[in-house]
């Protein structure tokens, strides 16, 4: 069970905001879908059989890609040919 | 190049964009108006998701299947609405409204791909594309009595496919007959080396609909609990139709299904956790705020962007994954679905198919699941699928209180052809 501190600990983990008035039936449904999954406790036992994946790789040569005006052309923030971002210090 | 007018009078709210005017060129889909779920990318027509984290973007490059269908020469008429993200069973966790049903509009088309299926069941389209991630195809398709298909994991790229639960979803094609999916898997089906699951196995098929000798495994647990026994009584119907033209029914068990539901949910919102952690609101998107530091910023575009059902999946995505609980959620629904696909792979020794209900019931009302734990309960029969990666098709088969109700037959992966063989073969002799 998560308690309401947990859920908005998990928000934050995931910047989702969410309003204090949202809180609690968050963790309520958070709750009921948990308990739910409490049946997987009954798997029987066992190791998830390595998938025999390869993994495909290519040759490092330049492909064609999109053009840079593309690219910033969905950004409300374009600068010198970047996107800007909100602050990190 | 020529360009067909298009004019709709969009009663079910089907469409979150419609294009008066549609380029088509030769081909097998030549002057065909195709609508495409709102979660796959279309150079210049914008892909909203049904969310309004998206609102205003415009891809400036198409997906694959897109490519494809202009290349074929269809007419892409417009976007259709959906639950944000792909995140429901409804359509009603959309941005832009609930699609209504248009078998009855007081209930829900099903979901996510909804609109798709409210377009073509209304004869507002022949075909539409729709995206199945665990059972998004099927349930509408069933909900509103028209054809829907989930092919084999990695047999049509996902290029261009908004992400939600990468290692589940398929896209797909809808359509008001089983000749109308087969033509339109010829077009979507073959290798796209920019999708790194793609797969070359192209398709060239035509149905037929002779099933003489066809094992249909019946799993007991496709009609256990929680299937409303009118439903079922409809769809065992459909299958004795099968019966009696020539196939032979094996009643079979799925231990696994008790775990199933669980094993997907947990799996799609780990995935969906963070998949969506790119909508932040810096290169697409309503804009972040930034001269706010980096986190408040993100909280506050991602609280205005993102609805409560997508919300909630990607808080259960950090949870299940986060450290201390991954190994009592994230791991064991890994095994889970180890035991899916093994009990599917046990199963397809000695059937060559599996038939039951698409969905549990017939189309909800508007409103009446208010909590999203039973709404997920309905989910239950379309999952398996999704976790084993095998193609499932369902196909209209009657009514039950004057509702359509859908068939749902697997197959093997890769078996795709054959799914739609039975599927053909129902259609054929239910006269349908």
């Amino acid at each position: 069970m998560v308690s309401e501190r947990d859920v908005q600990h998990i928000a934050e983990l995931a910047d989702i905001g969410i309003d204090k008035e949202e809180l609690e039936e968050f963790t309520g449904r958070i709750n009921e879908i948990l308990t739910y999954f409490d049946i997987l406790d009954k798997v029987p036992l066992g190791e998830p059989k390595k998938a025999d994946l390869v993994n495909i790789f290519r040759e490092d040569v330049v492909e064609s890609s999109l053009h840079h005006d593309e690219v910033l052309a969905n950004t409300h923030a374009a600068e010198d040919g970047f996107f800007r971002a909100p602050r990190v210090m | 190049m020529a360009t067909i007018s298009f004019s709709l009078d969009d009663r079910y709210n089907a469409f979150i964009t419609t294009l008066a005017e549609a380029d088509t060129g030769p081909g097998p889909l030549s002057g065909i108006p195709i609508a495409v779920k709102d979660n796959i990318s279309t150079r210049g027509i914008p892909t909203t998701c049904a969310s309004r984290i998206l609102e205003g973007y415009v891809p400036p490059y198409d997906a694959h299947v897109v490519t494809l269908l202009k290349n074929a020469g269809a007419a892409i008429v417009g976007k259709t609405n959906m639950d944000e993200f792909g995140m429901g069973t409804t359509t009603e966790n959309s941005a832009f409204g609930p699609t209504k049903n248009p078998a009855d509009p007081t209930r829900v088309p099903g979901g996510s791909s909804g609109g798709s299926a409210a377009a073509v069941a209304s004869g507002m389209v022949r075909m539409a594309l729709g995206t199945d991630t665990g059972g998004s195809i099927r349930c509408p398709a069933a909900f509103c009595g028209i054809v829907g298909h989930k092919p084999t994991y990695g047999r049509v790229s996902r290029y261009g496919l908004v992400a939600y639960a990468n290692s589940l979803e398929q896209i797909g094609p809808m359509a008001r007959s089983v000749a109308d999916i087969s033509l339109l898997m010829k077009v979507l089906a073959g290798h796209d080396p920019r999708d790194s699951t793609s797969v070359n196995c192209p398709y060239s098929h035509i149905p037929d609909p002779d099933v003489s000798g066809l094992k249909i495994g019946v799993p007991e647990e496709f009609f256990g609990e929680g299937v409303d026994p009118r439903v079922a009584s409809v769809v065992w119907d459909a299958i004795s139709l099968l019966e009696r033209k020539g196939a032979a029914l094996i009643t079979c068990r799925m231990p696994s299904m008790a775990y199933a539901l669980a094993a997907y949910y947990v799996t799609c919102t780990s995935e969906a956790g963070s998949n969506l952690a790119r909508f932040d609101g810096v290169r697409y998107g309503p804009p972040a705020d930034t001269k706010l530091p980096w986190h408040e910023a993100f909280q506050q575009r991602r609280r205005d962007g993102f609805g409560t059902e997508v919300k909630r999946r990607i808080m259960l995505g950090t949870f299940v994954l986060s450290s201390g609980y991954y190994g009592k959620y994230y791991a064991k629904a890994q095994v889970a679905r180890r035991q899916v696909r093994e009990d599917f792979e046990r199963l397809f020794s000695t059937v060559d198919v599996i038939a039951g209900p698409t969905m549990p019931t017939v189309a909800f009302r508007f409103g009446e699941k208010t909590d999203p734990l039973s709404m997920y309960l309905s989910d239950i029969l379309t999952v398996p699928a999704n976790l084993a990666g095998i193609p499932a098709i369902s196909v209209p088969c009657g009514t039950s209180e004057g509702l359509p109700v859908g068939l749902q037959i697997m197959g093997p992966q890769f078996a795709d052809e054959r799914v739609i063989d039975v599927a053909a073969a129902f259609e054929q002799g239910s006269g349908r």
